[in-house]
């Protein structure tokens, strides 16, 4: 009997935290954004994007690098090494680019806004906002959530390029591919719409996914420092889980059905 | 007498406690009222209630007359631009500046020019003492300093309303006698209204001009300075002193000692 109860309440917990989490979120985005708020958008794009860059690009660098090198092994026994290019931008475009920067989103940028919003709300600087009549979901909450809207895409861009910069440098100038063929068929196989939008369609749901949960879990911790411990994992956990399946259920819609 | 808050037959639950159940209290304008009572029995609960954060389970909260409780959002957002409140941590944002915590008000709210809001902020500064830390981060200030900071930024739009959650909590002596200082002289200058929420006995019989006395979900004893020392109530004495035992009993309920060493509870 005590089973079914905790189960039930654990359900009603989870249901009733996505109804909070949604509310928030309206709060948040019906907040009609005003003139004086652009600077603190731009404030939080340098921190989770400019901030994000660099593990963003030696990352991106190293698995265009693994790709090349992998991908060569195997088509070079079928003679079939030229297209080496397209397989590398392929990959990163649809997507490693996407995903890849999503996750590594949620660990950098993301598990930073929970713990930094779960402090504001411990040291008391949220109900200090609300208390000064100032909204703390207009001010704290809006300007995280559009700077990481706008981040992600152009972080996965940024990745998927130096990718394939790395893929050159190892498949063209250390491995021997013919510099023509990489490009040119390349440019030949990778089609804009198929492939460039639909991957920064995808890192735009990445994006509001993982800053929500972010910022949503930062909003509802527990103000103490083992609720925000946990919050921050979580945080890094659902986003992760969220993004991988989100991915499967994305590419299903973008690339299934022919 | 002018109330600015009245309290009328307040009962507000979290989860299935009980905080306080049917409490009734007025605030009367321009004086200091001070809310004493034991740890952990919700007093910034109260503030919080009467600063429209949190809802009362049954009871209203008026402010100038007006419900807090049936307010829309709009209009309590409105209210609160009314009054202002000093947490026991402070709670500055601690990416700003001294200068800058003290003007996040006026710059939100007012259209003031930046040379206008420099002057504000320095008049509040110097109030509290901190006008030569104004550059400071709140990281490189002491607690009492961060806490009066936070008052300078309580009273930068000049409200009607100031709480004070705690203020002596954690104080050494000088910051202490420089807080109750503080608080008697700002009321009395501004033109405030002040609710002082504290278990700190002597500091607060000096400045209050009428007490409450909160324990066991509703309140126990009221009045004066004077009234409190003198009441016969044993639970206000026994606060008042300081006793370890009393009505607030020293143990936490158990089972009798010998009878559960015993095994008596199998």
């Amino acid at each position: 009997m005590k089973f079914f109860q905790s189960i039930g309440a654990k359900t009603i917990g989870k249901v009733t935290a996505v109804g909070r989490a949604a509310l928030m979120l309206f709060g948040a985005l019906i907040a009609v954004p005003r003139v004086k708020n652009i600077p603190l958008i731009i404030k939080q794009l340098y921190v989770v994007g400019v901030q994000s860059l660099l593990i963003i690009m030696v990352s991106g660098l190293f698995i265009g690098m693994v790709m090349a090198l992998q991908g060569y092994t195997i088509l070079v026994d079928y003679g079939a090494e030229g297209s080496l290019g397209p397989m590398v931008a392929l990959s990163l475009l649809r997507e490693l680019g996407p995903v890849v920067t999503a996750l590594l989103f949620a660990g950098r940028a993301g598990s930073a806004l929970t713990a930094e919003i779960g402090l504001m709300k411990a040291t008391e600087q949220l109900s200090s906002l609300e208390m000064m009549a100032v909204d703390p979901l207009r001010r704290i909450v809006a300007p995280r959530f559009w700077a990481g809207m706008l981040a992600m895409p152009m972080l996965a861009i940024i990745f998927s390029a130096v990718g394939i910069l790395g893929g050159h440098l190892v498949g063209v100038d250390w491995l021997g591919v013919d510099a023509g063929s990489y490009w040119s068929i390349m440019q030949s196989t990778v089609d804009w719409n198929q492939d460039v939008v639909n991957g920064v369609i995808k890192s735009l749901v990445f994006a509001l996914v993982v800053t929500w949960i972010a910022i949503f879990k930062g909003y509802d911790s527990i103000p103490t420092s083992e609720g925000i411990s946990k919050a921050t994992t979580e945080t890094v956990v659902y986003s992760s889980l969220a993004v991988l399946g989100l991915d499967f259920v994305l590419t299903a819609l973008m690339f299934g059905i022919e | 007498m002018d109330h600015l808050v009245e309290v009328d037959n307040l009962t507000f639950k979290r989860a299935d406690r009980i905080i306080y159940d049917g409490i009734s209290l007025k605030v009367p304008k321009g004086k200091i009222t001070a809310v004493m009572g034991p740890s952990g029995i919700g007093k910034t609960t109260l503030l919080r209630l009467i600063g429209g954060q949190l809802t009362p389970d049954k009871g209203d909260v008026r402010f100038g007359g007006n419900s807090i409780v049936s307010m829309s959002r709009k209009s309590l957002y409105e209210t609160r631009r009314r009054m202002s409140m000093l947490f026991q941590s402070g709670a500055l944002f601690t990416d700003m500046s001294v200068f800058d915590n003290v003007a996040f008000p006026l710059r939100e709210h007012t259209k003031l020019s930046e040379d206008v809001i420099a002057t504000i902020v320095a008049l509040k500064l110097q109030a509290v003492g901190l006008r030569g830390a104004a550059q400071l981060m709140p990281s490189e200030l002491s607690g009492g300093m961060a806490r009066r900071a936070a008052l300078a930024r309580a009273i930068a739009l000049d409200p009607d309303l100031i709480m004070y959650d705690e203020p002596f909590a954690g104080q050494d002596p000088i910051s202490m006698g420089v807080l109750v200082k503080l608080i008697r002289e700002l009321n009395d200058a501004l033109n405030l209204t002040s609710i002082v929420v504290t278990h700190d006995v002597t500091e607060v019989l000096t400045i209050a001009d009428y007490i409450y006395i909160l324990a066991d979900k509703r309140v126990i004893g009221e009045g004066t300075a004077q009234q409190i020392r003198e009441s016969d109530s044993e639970l206000v004495q026994q606060f008042l002193k300081g006793k370890a035992d009393g009505p607030v009993p020293f143990h936490y309920p158990a089972p009798d000692l010998k009878a559960s060493f015993l095994g008596a509870d199998k």
